[in-house]
């Protein structure tokens, strides 16, 4: 539902925002502007008496003196039958120049407040008031479920450039996106007497001296009166012995006798007004240039979170695939698939899913987790629940509800379920959801078809090992090839390629591909090959099949190729083909992002953590390792002899300063240590170097990441540090496999 | 050029018992071209010894600019009953406004004033913009407002 209000209120008044922020922003420096215009007034000023006297002196038609809450001072005065208006110098009471508002200045005022567009105006621009703020504070209630909680608000944030640009910026804002819009609805509620706008009226004195001539100098109710205090003060009309003096301050109002210097009567400001006035100071910064300035700065984020709030949307609804035609009903189904989905990629595996299960004909019913009605689902035989995660563990957009209603159950369905989770393990809370639902339903006595599964950053690979486990279940084949929507590949030529390992078992190669060429108009269409760092994923499509596998990348487009680091697995297609690559063959080939595996943008130094061909982005690390940070390397091989891949980079890096220490551990010679021993030997230098902000990088395996995870846990729990903590701050990196 | 034709009543204060005789009357307000926003008018009618009789018409929407015209609202406190039925929309620099009523012949020669308040936002206000006596010598005469009005002639 929140998600939904920020979705629509943001796109269906983006055009609208986009004026009301940038006319906002532009008037949020004028106050600044003409704070500076403003010939200062110290505290131990003239009062208004002797101000008053001086302009009198000046100008001696003066009608009106007025001081703006920039502290500008102007009085209007009448001469030869024409109107003046001049600014004045409280110290001389001369005039130093005329005053003529800025039609610009008037222009973009009634822009912002009603489009120019008069009353009509007035209410489209409320209307875009309240459209942002209900942007502002529903963007608010997301971000702290996105980040997992309000106390982790503040977070690093993850994911793409559009995605981070929309966190940070919106964090960073948020006050001044909730102020703006709140006290503008406040002001159009005024305006359209909805609100009191209450003024301070004091009575008009029925009776006056009838006296004239005193001179502003001598009156009593003036003397005490800073300038600072001023707001106006209208001088009666010449000649008439009637008319009174009227002050106007910040207290309130009244009239003063022209003749005695008496004040006749007084009001002090309401707290209406007082409330209304200092919503008004919130708003424009009228009086409180810093605070005008500063909240025009947060403004400014509005458009560049409409920019990025509409790519993100449009990059979601391209990333929905459709459902297979076909779907039954849910009370003529037999197998019923219930999808909790956050961002929509997990609708693309059931929608494999559906299809397969078709295939096999099983008549197949899709929905929502949010609804689940056992009672709808009579003919039903299993139930199927793909549920990704949201936050920390919290449920998808698609499945609210299915938790409650679930715990409400008073028998389980005759239908058995099986449960697979989505997520990513670089989370701490991985698959959390699915796992509460597991447990859930197996609290409830849920005879269950398959144990809980789960699917780690949407690899294609696990998801068909968990569909020939469900089809073996089912008592049939279910191959699940899912093709997640694929970038387009491009053709790569190997330049070259050392191989490392036949000694030991485990033949191992470096591979190394030139960048490819793209013509002009393929680059302008975006259809080029991106630029990729050490770290983010190189996604092969092997001849034979539509399921990329992906390999961490060894180098950077800078470097100007692009190397992989492949082991052969006995019965891997991709790898099979990759051994089998001739200096000049070709692969087919895209990048992948994979922007959370990178060493942080700082000077803090960096533990390199790798075995085997983990090797690869750390090595891509290394070799970009331009500023000469420092790096300490702990590398796990079998033999140096037979497979230390990057052995004479390694100590050339190690010459030129790219790394500053190099580890090996060795486990099939010498003294057979794996990486991991050799951590436990160098605790307290690790722990003093965490201490200090350096960054843990983990590539590997996932026993040996496992394995190095205990040990860190050992050697830092007694400075008391924590693993778990150093991975939610970022600090601690795992590509693994 | 902004005409309103409105055979309006008067409010009770501004009939005199017994008139049986009215005319139509035009009332043409053209401001000068004082580069600012709209301006609030209203024009009223007192009586010889300035005691306010009644509103013919209040150019402008929102009753907190009201205060602005201060001899009129000092004198009947902002009431909006005096104005109700009567509000129109406010002119704007340079413009005119034009309009009619029926006006009891009482009215003229004997003694009442007509007055026009005027403001603009930001600009310094202008209470008695224009005093003019209602007789039929001045009527058809234009006359120049003290600040915002550059003519006012009825008709």
């Amino acid at each position: 539902m929140t998600r939904a209000i920020h979705r629509y209120a943001g796109l269906s008044a983006a055009l609208l925002l986009l004026v009301l922020t940038l006319s906002g922003v532009a008037l949020s420096v004028v106050p600044a502007w003409e704070r500076l215009q403003a010939p200062a007034t110290d505290e131990g000023g003239p009062s208004v008496a002797a101000l008053a006297t001086r302009v009198a002196e000046n100008y001696p038609e003066v009608e009106q003196i007025r001081r703006a809450p920039s502290g500008l001072i102007t009085a209007y005065y009448f001469v030869d039958g024409a109107t003046g208006a001049v600014v004045i110098d409280p110290a001389t009471g001369r005039g130093i120049a005329d005053y003529d508002p800025s039609p610009a200045l008037r222009w973009l005022k009634d822009l912002h407040r009603s489009l120019l567009l008069g009353d009509g105006g007035r209410m489209a621009a409320a209307a875009g008031a309240l459209a942002m703020l209900a942007l502002s504070v529903s963007g608010l209630l997301l971000l702290a479920r996105r980040m997992g909680g309000w106390r982790r608000l503040f977070a690093p944030a993850r994911g793409t450039l559009s995605a981070r640009l929309h966190v940070e910026i919106g964090r960073l804002a948020m006050i001044g996106l909730i102020i703006a819009p709140a006290t503008a609805i406040w002001m159009a509620l005024g305006t359209f007497d909805i609100l009191p706008q209450e003024t301070a009226n004091p009575p008009f004195p029925g009776r006056v001296s009838g006296e004239m001539g005193m001179s502003p100098a001598a009156m009593p109710a003036l003397a005490d009166i800073p300038v600072s205090d001023l707001r106006s003060l209208t001088f009666p009309y010449a000649g008439d012995a009637t008319d009174v003096f009227t002050l106007t301050t910040d207290r309130g109002e009244g009239y003063i006798d022209r003749g005695t210097g008496l004040m006749l009567s007084w009001q002090d400001a309401g707290t209406w007004q007082k409330v209304n006035e200092f919503i008004y100071l919130l708003h424009t910064g009228q009086g409180a240039w810093a605070w005008g300035l500063i909240l025009g700065l947060m403004v400014l984020g509005g458009p560049v979170l409409a920019i990025t709030g509409a790519i993100l949307w449009w990059v979601g609804r391209r990333a929905r695939p459709a459902l297979p035609g076909g779907t039954v009903p849910a009370r003529r189904a037999d197998t019923v698939v219930l999808v909790g989905s956050e961002g929509g990629s997990t609708w693309g595996f059931a929608a494999t899913l559906t299809e397969g299960l078709m295939a096999h004909r099983h008549k197949v019913h899709v929905a929502p987790m949010s609804r689940f009605a056992p009672d709808s689902c009579r003919q039903a035989e299993q139930v199927i629940v793909l549920a990704a995660t949201y936050g920390d563990g919290e449920a998808p957009a698609s499945a609210r509800g299915f938790i409650d209603r679930l715990a409400a159950l008073k028998r389980p369905p005759a239908a058995k379920l099986a449960v697979l989770g989505f997520g990513d393990r670089q989370f701490p809370a991985y698959c959390a959801y699915a796992k509460q639902v597991a447990a859930l339903a197996r609290e409830k006595g849920w005879e269950m078809l398959l144990e809980l599964d789960t699917v780690d950053r949407q690899s294609p690979q696990d998801f068909a090992r968990w569909g020939r486990a469900l089809g073996e279940a089912l008592g049939h084949e279910l191959e699940l090839a899912h093709v997640p929507v694929q970038p387009r590949t491009h053709r790569l030529t190997l330049i070259s390629r050392r191989d490392y390992g036949q000694e030991a078992q485990a033949p191992t190669a470096i591979l190394r591909f030139a960048l490819p060429r793209t013509g002009l108009l393929d680059r302008l269409r975006g259809r080029g090959w991106r630029r990729f760092k050490a770290g983010d994923l190189l996604g092969i499509l092997p001849e034979g099949s539509a399921v990329a596998r992906f390999y961490s990348l060894a180098s950077s487009s800078r470097d100007g190729f692009v190397e992989i680091c492949v082991r052969k697995h006995p019965h891997g297609l991709c790898s099979g083909q990759l051994f089998e690559l001739g200096i000049g063959d070709e692969i087919e080939a895209f990048i992948r992002p994979n922007p959370e595996f990178r060493p942080a943008r700082n000077r803090k130094p960096v533990i390199l953590i790798g075995a085997g061909t983990g090797i690869g982005p750390l090595a891509g690390f290394a070799r970009a390792n331009r500023r000469r940070r420092p790096m300490h390397l702990y590398f796990g091989i079998r033999h140096p002899d037979s497979d230390f891949l990057y052995g004479r980079e390694i100590a050339d890096w190690q010459g030129q300063g790219r790394l500053s220490a190099v580890r090996l551990a060795t486990s099939r010679s010498g003294q057979a240590a794996y990486v991991q021993d050799l951590l436990r030997a160098d605790g307290a230098q690790l722990a003093g170097m965490i201490r200090n902000g350096a960054q843990i990088l983990v590539c590997g395996g996932r026993d040996m990441a496992a394995g190095v995870a205990q040990a860190l846990q050992e050697v830092l729990a007694p400075h008391g540090l924590e693993p778990a903590l150093l991975k939610a701050e970022g600090r601690y990196l795992e590509d693994v496999y | 050029m902004r005409s309103i034709l409105a055979t309006l009543a008067l409010t009770t204060a501004l009939v005199v018992p017994g008139a049986l005789a009215a005319k139509p009357v035009t009332l043409t307000t053209t401001l000068k071209n004082y580069r600012g926003p709209g301006a609030y008018l209203v024009l009223y009618v007192t009586d010889a010894n300035d005691a306010y009789k009644g509103t013919l018409w209040m150019a402008g929407g929102k009753s907190k600019y009201y205060k602005h015209l201060g001899n009129w609202f000092r004198a009947t406190g902002g009431d909006p009953a005096q104005i109700s039925g009567i509000t129109g929309a406010s002119v704007g620099a340079g413009r005119t406004l034009e309009l009619t009523f029926d006006l009891s012949d009482a009215l003229f020669d004997a003694g009442y004033r007509l007055h026009i308040d005027a403001a603009v936002e930001d600009f310094r206000d202008s209470p008695n913009d224009v005093v003019i006596p209602l007789t039929s010598a001045n009527g058809g005469k234009p006359v120049a407002g003290r600040r915002y009005v550059a003519s006012f002639t009825f008709q």
